[in-house]
């Protein structure tokens, strides 16, 4: 199921590429903020839990589900140089699935790594909120890779349609309808991160943690089932 | 595992029929796949080559489709027109990654490569390439697993002659090795010198199929129109009309030119200057009025 070039590939072309500029400033300014936080306000559980729930999960984590999500396949798939991964005796589904793997892997490193730094560095891992929100971020990137290189296999605006989600369904309906929340990645990583947490009401989530345990693990089955599904069926037309 | 049928196969796109109801067997040896830009040409490699399924018909290697399923990968090369690589790889990891995805280690890349004389530029990334380098480094890719079809989507496009020649040189040698090698061009003279067969591709049509000289005839013997401006137009218009291979002179009084349909291309050509010469008319300006390359084929299609 797993393809040791094609992962090669995959992960220096996701790295090659300008957009993966975005991967780096934001761990960067999340880690930053962090200090600044820590240095004028003094540790705080409360605050750590804000930032890292308002700026890092709600944020970072997504971005960068969408550029290792979409980066993995969309670009191969828009100037046609999938063709040389297609034109091979490889299942698709391999294809997909090592895909999924690289996107999941460079989201968690991206997004997870600086989320447990800027804990440490905002309340020394109080109240666990640290390792809470790494945990978060861990379950939300392997659903955002899964979603996302959906999106990228499925379609050409896939980075816009990817925003659209992160940017208009999860923050703003999120923040609007309450409904609206149960389907969102954000909340269900949350409910994982408020199982791992000690101090009360410094995370919370508005899904049960077994319904979003089951929704994380339906939505990165199906999308990357149906990943698989539209790669084997992708069609390359000419330039004519 | 070295021929590729193609029945009664169609391709639309939405309400654009691309390939119209083709069928042809390309079996092993040298084919040419000629025909205008947009003829559909891509479309049909693209259906050979298992990237488009068929809208109708079928399209198989030795009787196994080709549309979804991966196996066949085995045994056809492809070489796609289109420029895009992996530009931020060098060509020998390119090579490489191609060989390792059909199961094969850099021994068979740096053979391939070897084959297209690429080693001097091997560690260089794909981005810097030349267009001529890059198709080598497509071609390396293709020939990676010693496949027994190939498919070369225009491949000759951007090269200069002499790699030109030296890729004619290589398919030439592969298709006499027994190997099935198909490749496009909307160039005559590309198609003549590499391709003792040639299918030809119109307007989506299987318009031609056979030996390459079969059909230069076919083209050359179509009716040509010419243009012409003289020093005396009536006079020349009837000297020409005078001799079989002129079928129709029209005077353009208003652009003071002649418009002259020739039969015989050969003959007419010997003509013209024969007749301004001993009529002591001077000849101004003769040029073919429809050698656009649509109209060459277009003229197959009806014939």
């Amino acid at each position: 199921m797993y393809h040791p070039t094609v992962a090669r590939l995959t992960y220096r072309g996701l790295l090659g590429r300008r957009r993966a500029a975005i991967l780096f400033v934001l761990p960067v300014l999340l880690v930053a903020i962090s200090a600044a936080v820590r240095l004028f306000n003094g540790a705080d559980d409360q605050v750590a839990a804000d930032l890292l729930g308002g700026f890092a999960l709600a944020t970072m984590v997504p971005l960068i589900g969408v550029i290792a999500g979409t980066g993995a396949i969309g670009p191969e798939i828009d100037d046609g140089s999938i063709v040389y991964l297609l034109a091979k005796p490889v299942k698709r589904p391999t294809i997909i699935f090592t895909k999924l793997i690289v996107a999941i892997g460079v989201t968690m490193v991206f997004s997870a790594v600086p989320t447990l730094i800027a804990g440490l560095v905002l309340n020394g891992n109080g109240q666990q909120v640290a390792v809470a929100y790494t945990v978060a971020a861990l379950v939300a990137s392997i659903a955002y890779s899964a979603l996302f290189l959906l999106f990228g296999t499925v379609s050409r605006h896939a980075v816009v349609f990817g925003l659209v989600y992160v940017l208009v369904w999860e923050s703003l309906f999120g923040s609007i309808i309450s409904g609206a929340r149960t389907l969102s990645v954000q909340q269900w990583a949350l409910a994982v991160a408020d199982k791992v947490t000690q101090g009360e009401g410094l995370v919370s989530s508005d899904v049960s943690l077994p319904v979003a345990a089951v929704l994380l693990a339906v939505v990165t089955v199906a999308a990357t089932w149906f990943a698989g599904w539209k790669l084997r069926t992708l069609t390359l037309a000419g330039e004519e | 595992m070295t021929t590729l049928h193609i029945d009664h196969a169609s391709r639309w796109f939405g309400n654009v029929v691309a390939v119209n109801d083709v069928t042809m067997t390309i079996g092993p040896g040298v084919t040419g796949l000629l025909g205008p830009n947009g003829a559909g040409k891509s479309t049909l490699i693209n259906m050979m080559g298992g990237f488009l399924a068929p809208s109708t018909g079928t399209v198989t290697l030795d009787g196994r489709p080709i549309w979804r399923n991966e196996s066949v990968y085995g045994h056809i090369g492809v070489v796609p027109e289109r420029e895009a690589m992996y530009d931020f790889l060098t060509g020998r990891e390119f090579v490489v990654a191609n060989a390792e995805l059909h199961g094969l280690g850099a021994a068979e890349a740096q053979r391939a490569l070897a084959t297209v004389e690429m080693e001097d530029a091997q560690d260089r990334k794909i981005g810097t390439y030349s267009k001529g380098m890059r198709q080598r480094v497509k071609m390396a890719s293709a020939l990676v697993h010693d496949p027994s079809v190939l498919l070369l989507d225009e491949p000759f496009n951007g090269m200069d002659p002499r790699q030109r020649m030296q890729l004619m040189d290589l398919l030439r040698r592969m298709g006499a090795d027994g190997r099935t090698v198909l490749f496009s061009s909307h160039i005559l003279e590309e198609v003549e010198q590499l391709a003792s067969h040639i299918e030809v591709i119109v307007a989506g049509r299987h318009a031609a199929s056979g030996d390459f000289r079969r059909i230069r005839r076919l083209m050359t013997d179509r009716p040509h129109r010419y243009l012409v401006r003289s020093s005396d137009d009536r006079a020349l218009a009837a000297a020409l009309i005078a001799d079989p291979s002129t079928a129709g002179i029209e005077v353009d009084v208003r652009e003071g030119v002649l418009r002259v349909q020739a039969v015989d291309f050969g003959r007419f050509t010997e003509l013209l200057p024969r007749v301004a010469r001993e009529h002591s008319i001077r000849l101004l300006t003769v040029s073919p009025s429809d050698e656009s390359l649509e109209s060459v084929f277009s003229y197959l299609v009806a014939a």
